[in-house]
């Protein structure tokens, strides 16, 4: 039985242009515009897309860190946006984030055992003479050493203040965690070590991840379903299988199509999409990924793509916001390069 | 290898920082060549060396980076024992280079097409006229949109792509014989990474220039290389053509880069792991840089250093298992390196 743990319902975020003498608002960028999902306990719900796309302001959308212009967001059946400041506070204990750069998110003046304790004692998730032990506990957990817990970050190598950062977010005993790139800015053979350690606690600590990343090798190995954003909104959800191996949206499948293998003798058929990503503050009318879309007709340019599933080889809960899936996947329409 | 020329050979090349804890060796006795016409990939990670390497050729190092020693040899033309201004004369014409951050490589208050003319006025004497109509022919070259225009646009008004493509017609302006990119798409998207990529192989064939890539993405080694050299702590500890690389991995390093890479195009459960992390540069173990990380490593590993030997089939490893003095007992790096990891 899965139960819902995060439902996000037309979330909007549009960050105010001002402008003129008089500082007055001229427009918005529409970071994040009329977005739905939601996160089952217990899974690890992907969000991915290239830069601009609102994926990040997304994650912080939930969390309140910036306040979402309009939408619902509820968490474990609770309405996060009619909380005061104070009980926002509070349901922090339940939604952790971990943060891309481990170099500014952590307080450089503070040990390892300050940043711990501090996180704690704000949450009073633990009395204070039981703290020592769980803090032992959690740098055991997260791959450090106890002796460690006095140091400073600068003591520390990227991939370790990124456990840091993980052992903080663990602390507080969370529910969900939101991954904002967590592992971008490692090496390889170090991301590798993160990706495994947080397979390993969501397993262990029954924990919900919802993890944003542009890297789509990273995503096709921690997560169960996949969302891909394109200028501020969802073009395709899918469970993990079917996105990567069954995309139906064309921005989808150029993206797929974009990233290297790393094999020398695959050699594929790669789509080259024209031009660059047109700015959020004017986005395109109708379809969004319509000035760069090889599928694109005069339909696109006006009518708005719901995200809906289809007849036709999509599995459930598969949606994709395309108004040609059937003709695409018939070849009765050819892109046009 | 039967390379019938040489564009650029490196020999022992050692680089190093003398800072208040003292030397720092961060390229350290590295030798490869690049064919003409071909592509040689350096891959590693942070602070393997691969950048020094390539501002070591330029010879665009600053204080306290010093070569130390080695030998770089340009078209038969010894590098090293250049004078400075020989040197200027050779940068941005013979060799050029590309760098990750177009924003901050390009200087923010002159026009793109001031600062692609700059080279033709520089190294071709051009008036400023001739050179400006040359700098649109590179603008088309490099496909950027309304190139007239684009010819008066300040850095701040490109978009990231844009950017880099107008980087690349800055540094292809004078046809190089050799191009040096470090990180050309590192920060750009996927869809502008796919477009920027397949426009510097296109140019590459157009103008039959070498180049070396230096990145730390395995993806686009194998679409865009012919050879690689795979660095780790100020080593190359694997050289080889880009079939072999990938599909008959010999280096314990290597093996363990590519299975800790998530990949998208297929399933893997769990990823393999490099465990520990790569050495601090001033404190390198005295054997194999390897050794520490390596799931195979001997006492003769953590002991000694192995050399760069050829192998059979005329690629290049640096590891005792492929050796006679080998002491351990045998493996298949490859297949083996799970099963050795997990024990």
């Amino acid at each position: 039985m899965t139960t819902e743990l995060l439902k996000v319902s037309n979330l909007k975020q549009y960050f105010p242009i001002k402008g003129g003498i008089l500082g007055r608002k001229i427009n918005d960028v529409k970071a994040v515009d009329d977005v739905s999902f939601y996160v089952n306990a217990g899974e690890t719900l992907s969000i991915v897309g290239e830069s601009g796309c609102g994926k990040s302001t997304t994650g912080r959308a939930i969390l309140r860190l910036d306040e979402p212009t309009s939408g619902e967001i509820s968490f474990n059946g609770k309405d996060l946006l009619a909380l005061n400041k104070r009980e926002m506070r509070k349901m922090r204990k339940d939604l952790q984030i971990i943060f891309q750069d481990p170099y500014a998110s952590i307080n450089p003046r503070q040990t390892v055992r300050q940043v711990l304790n501090e996180a704690m004692e704000i949450q009073n998730v633990l009395p204070k003479e039981k703290r020592e032990d769980r803090m032992m506990e959690l740098m055991e957990t997260v791959g450090l050493g106890a002796h460690q817990l006095d140091r400073f970050p600068h003591e520390f190598s990227g991939g370790q203040r990124q456990r840091i950062g993980i052992a903080r977010a663990l602390s507080v005993d969370p529910k969900l965690i939101i991954c904002d790139e967590s592992v971008s800015a490692l090496d390889v053979s170090i991301q590798a070590q993160v990706l495994n350690l947080l397979k390993k606690l969501q397993r262990e600590l029954d924990l919900t991840y919802l993890f944003i990343a542009h890297d789509l090798g990273v995503v096709r190995h921690i997560s169960d379903r996949v969302i891909v954003m394109y200028l501020g909104k969802i073009v395709e959800i899918a469970d993990k299988k079917s996105l990567f191996d069954n995309p139906k949206h064309p921005y989808t499948k150029t993206l797929l199509s974009a990233i290297p293998v790393p094999d020398p003798t695959k050699k594929k058929d790669q789509i080259i999409l024209k031009g660059d990503v047109p700015s959020p503050i004017d986005p395109p009318t109708g379809c969004r990924f319509h000035t760069r879309c090889p599928f694109a007709t005069d339909k696109c340019k006006e009518e708005i793509p719901e995200l809906r599933t289809s007849e036709i080889n999509m599995a459930a809960g598969h949606q994709a916001a395309c108004h040609y899936i059937e003709e695409i996947e018939s070849g009765e329409m050819t892109p046009n390069y | 290898m039967e390379n019938p020329k040489t564009m650029i050979k490196v020999d022992e090349l050692q680089t190093s920082f003398y800072t208040s804890k003292g030397e720092i060796k961060a390229v350290d006795g590295v030798s490869f060549d690049v064919p003409t016409g071909k592509t040689l990939g350096i891959v590693g990670e942070s602070g393997s060396g691969k950048s020094i390497t390539s501002l070591s050729i330029m010879r665009l190092l600053e204080d306290p980076g010093k070569i130390k020693g080695g030998k770089i040899t340009f078209s038969g033309e010894d590098l090293l024992a250049k004078s400075e201004s020989a040197m200027r004369s050779i940068r941005g014409n013979r060799i050029s280079m590309i760098f990750q951050e177009p924003m901050t490589s390009l200087n923010p208050v002159f026009t793109i097409g001031d600062q692609i003319a700059e080279s033709y006025m520089i190294h071709e004497g051009l008036s400023k006229k001739q050179a400006l109509k040359k700098a649109l022919g590179m603008l088309e070259l490099v496909g950027i949109p309304s190139p007239k225009d684009r010819l008066k646009a300040y850095p701040h008004q490109l978009s990231g792509g844009m950017r880099q493509r107008a980087m690349i017609a800055i540094a292809l302006a004078c046809r190089p014989e050799l191009l040096i990119a470090d990180e050309p798409t590192t920060a750009l998207d996927v869809t502008i990474q796919a477009q920027i990529l397949r426009l510097i192989n296109n140019l590459q064939d157009e103008l039959g220039m070498s180049m070396m890539l230096i990145t730390h993405d395995l993806g686009v080694v194998a679409e865009t290389c012919d050879y690689v050299a795979v660095m780790y702590a100020g080593k190359i500890v694997e050289y080889a053509d880009v079939n072999t690389l990938f599909h008959s991995p010999k280096h314990p390093y290597t093996v363990g880069l590519l299975k800790s890479l998530p990949r998208h195009d297929i399933d893997q459960e769990e990823l393999e792991v490099i465990k520990g992390m790569v050495p601090r540069p001033d404190d390198l173990p005295d054997g194999c840089r390897f050794a520490p990380r390596c799931p195979f490593a001997t006492k003769l590993c953590e002991e000694k250093l192995p050399t760069l030997d050829t192998m059979a089939d005329k690629n290049q490893v640096r590891c005792w298992i492929y050796t006679d003095q080998w002491d351990g007992p045998e493996v298949n790096v490859k297949n083996d390196y799970g099963t050795a990891q997990s024990k």
